[in-house]
């Protein structure tokens, strides 16, 4: 590992990663060569243009997928050297997602939703612990509500509560207000930029919206898969 | 034009894209087990019904007083028709210084045309199959006659005027057990020699015999020609009337082989349904789409159908192959059994299998096809704006007629049919109703459950109208799995119960009484169990209620045939193990009123008789008359003597009469026979061994062409479930990865799948265990004439089966689920 920030801890360390494809037409590099490091705390928003390789990115950071080469460090463990149940214990124990398309589970209402991740870390007293952040966030009335029966913003709020829940380190979002009309997006976004002061999370958000990003306090720009823009260096 | 292109060009692009496989595998799974099991069910009852006419060691048999004409010969040679003659008759033979009554059996070099004659050197060594006829200077005696007249082979026997060398022991011949007609032993006689032992003369006892053999269509035509030329004294009887004991079997096994092909059509077409529902949803998009861009409805409609069609042909297609490599590799298998001799099978399950796919596919995916032409071209915009789906009246009235028409074609038997379309509509009725009972209970249960188990059960509640629809298709086909494994069951243990080792394989017959002292101390001797004597009194009928048995009407041909010849009744005021009353009563063991008759059910149904009537009878010029006072079922299969008519003893008591007996011998105890018949000589023994081999041969074919045919019904079961499953994958394979994102392990996800599916599947069992349970004591009852007796085993092995058979296939079906990479959660949908 390179140039360590002096008190602030590492939280995901990027060391030439690299993601090549076989497509019919051969190998296709979608990322080359990729470095940064983002510690603790930090927000840090990717942007580019649709097909740049932001969502490949943000996937081979969670551990998602697998990268062609290079490593990839969350809190201070190898990804890319682990197999996929491994991976799946650290994203249970330090990583939450907002999609752009919501992925609440069709079949769990709001509360059991927000419980996914707190039963998946084993926490006791997950129901009210769930009860309480849901509280938080204004949804006290739709608990017990299925996905089919909440607006996109009620969506999207549940699957932030979700992704908050378990305390995650690290939280991934990507695209979140994309299917979101703006009153509402911005809306989402306050609550998640508060959520993270709050709870001291680190924040990686994948967008198009160059007045989101600029609420980050740290910009990566791709194009055709390779980083052209840290606005940390 | 346009549109047959625009078709073809979706399909390929469907093949290659794997979406239309699993409705092409469907079909052809469904074709190819409905075409393998009616190869098979084909061939085993051609072959079944081929060892039934064993025991007329022909297709078609003509007996008549006179000798054969020669044009019904040429008839048959004619139509391609094997064809043998033989004469039996009775008649004195010498050997040394003994005689002995024989029944000489003439045969022409064809003989038997079915079956085989087995000969041995000695009289209790090694026997073996005869390929020919004995010569003109040869004769094949039965042993019994051997011990009689104390000769061996190679000895010199004379009959009539001519002397013959004995070639070989007659062991066995085809058609020895016709009847009680020829109950002396026999002499197995070339028929070229008959002229030599002259006698054959005005007024002789010959018993002429025309035998045919050969296809099937040939024979039904020759039949009908045949009695446009038959004479007064001939008459055709064919393997129906041959024995009572193995058509019930041979019936039994028949319908069962049929109704095992029906529940494989009911289950592909579940299969078929399930798949084809999921197919048409698939297509929404492109059809929106397709509309959006100016496609009008009806061209739409016609390029569905044009794609439906081809899906069809290319799904019988591969089913029609599958089903012959499969039915070949099989029968190579049985080749052994079936002793090389397995016919060829027909071509009809060919064309089963072509419009099964043909019929069904249409019958299911109309509904929906209407639903897609109604599709709204805004789905291009808005994904959920559903059409309006089809009413589920329709759906229920054309999936039922497209499975009620097909199975009508198969079986033409509406009572049959009427009995499985209820009884599946009133099943799926119920199993749907529970279904959702089920699935609310089971919602109010997961809060306490861990978070596998509740995302499993979860998942159960969501998808609540198609979990119920699975529930339905799940227990349909464990329904009728069971239902074929009840009804096996109780054949097969119906028929063992058949044939035992204490199953009697002598009658004797023709004993005085003054004789049955003597046979008695006999059987002690030998160590032989004392043996029941049954009265025999030979008499006519001569009236029914006061009305001439001649000029009376009968409502079956059977019947006046029955009432006019002559009769074998007996007395008892006891009522045999092996009879079971219908109606009315037996009387009581001190009975002293007026004369009683007990009728046997079919008998008494044939002669348009019941309780009350009176039968008369003439008794060694005597006339008894006697009411009816019940009506009895006979297990035929039980082997001990047993009779139409049974009169309360003080009826005909008093009746010159002869005793016969069954027994049961071992091969070691053979010898008491030679001991009885040189005491004796005027007892006769008949040997059952021939029929009761028969019998078992045809039960071990049958069983195991049930074996087979359950293994394919499990596998179109499996396809249904599979079929079921796979209809929710796309939604499972996204849901998986998912879960995985948030961090659940792979192990975790595969247990929170089997969760969902052991909910089904023990909701599925549990329901098809009562199910079949019904079905079962209906059917057994009223198309088998079996005992339905309940078995706790088979609901157990239904609940356990249901479970592990719909965790199995929910495995299969979402395997790839699991495997889909998280990564998908990034994809936009
Ligand atoms: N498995 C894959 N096979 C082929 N091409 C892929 C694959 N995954 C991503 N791509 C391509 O890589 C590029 C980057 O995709 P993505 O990361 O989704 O872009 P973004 O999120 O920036 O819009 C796109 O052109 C996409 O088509
Ligand atoms: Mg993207």
């Amino acid at each position: 590992m390179s140039n360590i920030a002096p008190n602030k801890k590492n939280v995901l360390v990027i060391e030439n990663v690299s993601k090549v494809v076989t497509s019919p037409e051969g190998p296709l590099t979608i990322l080359s060569n990729i470095n940064f490091i983002v510690t603790q705390g930090e927000s840090v928003a990717i942007v580019g243009a649709s097909g740049a390789g932001k969502s490949t990115l943000l996937g081979l950071m969670a551990g998602l997928d697998i990268a062609s080469s290079g490593h990839i460090f969350l809190n201070d463990q190898d990804l890319t050297e682990m197999d996929e149940d491994q991976r799946a214990e650290v994203r249970a124990k330090n990583v939450g997602f907002v999609f752009q398309s919501f992925h609440l589970i069709p079949s769990l209402n709001a509360l059991e939703n927000v419980m996914l991740p707190l039963e998946l870390n084993n926490k006791k007293s997950a129901k009210r612990y769930a009860q309480n952040i849901l509280n938080q966030l204004g949804l006290k009335a739709r608990v017990q509500h299925y996905p089919h029966q909440l607006s996109g913003g009620e969506k999207q709020r549940v699957a932030i509560a979700r992704a908050f829940a378990a305390e995650p380190t690290i939280l991934f979002a990507d695209e979140p207000t994309g299917n979101l009309d703006t009153r509402t997006g911005e809306n989402i976004m306050n609550t998640m930029f508060e959520l993270n002061r709050n709870k001291q999370t680190t924040l990686i958000l994948v967008t198009h919206d160059a007045k989101l990003a600029s609420k980050c306090n740290r910009e990566i720009v791709l194009d055709a898969g390779s980083l052209i823009k840290d606005s940390n260096t | 034009m346009n549109a047959i292109k625009f078709a073809a060009r979706a399909f390929i692009r469907q093949l290659k894209s794997g979406e239309v496989l699993v409705l092409i595998a469907a079909i052809s799974l469904a074709v190819g087990a409905l075409t393998a099991v009616g190869f098979l069910t084909d061939r085993i009852s051609i072959s079944i019904e081929r060892q039934a006419n064993e025991l007329l060691a022909a297709d078609l048999r003509i007996r008549s007083a006179e000798a054969i004409p020669e044009d019904w010969i040429k008839t048959a040679s004619d139509m391609d028709l094997d064809s043998a003659l033989t004469q039996t008759f009775p008649t004195v033979v010498y050997a040394q210084d003994n005689t002995a009554l024989a029944t000489i059996k003439a045969v022409s070099t064809q003989y038997p045309l079915r079956g085989n004659v087995r000969i041995s050197e000695k009289q209790y060594g090694d026997e073996y199959i005869a390929n020919s006829i004995p010569d003109i200077n040869s004769v094949w005696v039965d042993g019994a006659l051997l011990s009689r007249l104390q000769v061996k082979v190679g000895d010199s026997i004379s009959i009539g005027n001519a002397d013959f060398k004995i070639g070989a022991v007659l062991r066995y011949r085809p058609d020895q057990a016709i009847g009680f007609a020829s109950l002396a032993p026999s002499i197995l006689m070339n028929i070229s020699a008959i002229v030599s032992t002259d006698l054959i003369n005005e007024g002789s006892r010959v018993n002429y015999s025309l035998l045919v053999a050969g296809e099937e269509p040939s024979i039904e035509k020759y039949t009908k020609d045949l009695e446009g030329m038959l004479t007064d004294s001939a008459r055709i009887s064919d393997r129906t009337d041959s024995n009572e004991r193995t058509n019930q079997a041979i019936n039994r096994a028949q319908q069962f082989l049929s109704m095992t092909a029906i529940i494989s059509i009911l289950l592909s077409a579940i299969a078929i349904a399930m798949s084809a529902r999921r197919f048409m949803r698939r297509r929404m998009d492109s059809v929106a789409l397709m509309k959006s861009l100016g496609a009008k409805k009806q061209f739409v409609v016609y390029v569905m159908t044009l794609q439906l069609t081809m899906i069809g042909l290319v799904g019988v297609f591969l089913g029609c192959l599958m089903g012959f490599v499969v039915e070949n590799s099989i029968s190579s298998m049985l080749a052994s059994l079936f002793a090389g001799d397995l016919p060829e099978p027909s071509l009809r399950p060919l064309k089963i299998g072509f419009l099964a796919a043909f019929i069904l596919l249409p019958g299911f995916a109309l509904p929906s096809l209407m639903q897609l032409s109604a599709t709204s071209p805004l789905r291009v915009l808005r994904k959920d704006s559903l059409p309006i789906p089809p009413s589920q009246f329709i759906v229920a009235v054309t999936a039922i007629s497209a499975i009620g028409l097909l199975l009508y074609y198969l079986i033409g038997d509406a009572y049959l049919l009427s009995i499985i379309l209820i009884g599946a509509i009133v099943i799926s009725g119920a199993l749907y109703l529970v279904g959702r009972l089920l699935i609310v209970l089971l919602s109010q249960l997961r809060g306490n459950l861990g978070v596998s188990w509740r995302y499993g059960l979860a998942n159960i509640a969501r998808r609540g109208r198609e979990s119920a629809i699975q529930i339905v298709a799940f227990g349909l086909g464990l329904t009728v799995l069971l239902l074929l494994s009840f009804i096996r069951n109780d054949l097969l243990i119906g028929w063992q119960e058949t044939l035992n080792e204490n199953t009697p394989n002598y009658f004797l017959i023709n004993i005085q009484p003054k004789e049955r002292a003597g046979v008695t101390n006999i059987f002690d001797e030998f160590d032989i169990a004392k043996p029941d004597f049954v009265p025999l009194v030979r008499a006519r009928m001569s009236l029914i209620n006061n009305e001439d048995v001649k000029s009376r009407s009968y409502p079956e041909e059977r019947g006046q045939w029955m009432a006019n010849r002559e009769a074998n009744l007996t007395w008892s005021n006891t009522i045999n193990a092996s009879n079971k009353i219908v109606e009315g009563e037996w009387w009581p063991e001190n009975y002293s009123g007026t004369p009683l008759v007990s009728v046997e059910e079919s008998a008494a149904i044939d002669m348009g008789v019941t309780i009350g009537d009176t039968l008369t009878f003439f008794v060694a010029g005597e006339n008894v008359q006697a009411t009816i006072a019940n009506i009895r079922q006979v297990d035929w299969n039980s082997f001990q003597p047993n009779f139409f008519m049974v009169f309360s003893s003080n009826a005909l008591e008093s009746s010159p009469m002869t005793f016969i007996t069954s027994l049961r011998l071992n091969n070691d105890q053979s010898d008491v026979f030679n001991k009885l018949l040189v005491s004796y000589p005027t007892i006769s023994v008949v040997d059952l061994e021939p029929i009761v081999q028969q019998i078992q041969q045809i039960i071990d074919k049958v069983s195991l062409a049930i074996q087979i045919v359950f293994i394919f019904t499990m596998a179109a079961g499996v396809t249904v479930l599979f079929s079921a499953v796979h209809s929710t994958i796309d939604e499972r394979r996204f849901e998986s990865a998912l879960l995985r994102a948030l961090g659940m392990k792979k192990s975790m996800v595969l247990l929170s799948l089997l969760s969902e599916f052991s909910a089904i599947g023990l909701a599925a069992g549990l329901l098809a265990a009562i199910g079949s349970s019904i079905l079962a004591w209906q059917i057994t009852d009223r198309l088998f004439d079996l005992q339905y007796a309940f078995n706790l085993f088979l609901w157990l092995q239904g609940l356990f089966g249901g479970w592990v058979l719909v965790c199995f296939s929910g495995y299969l079906a979402t395997r790839v689920a699991i495997k889909s990479s998280p990564i998908g959660v990034l994809r936009n949908n």
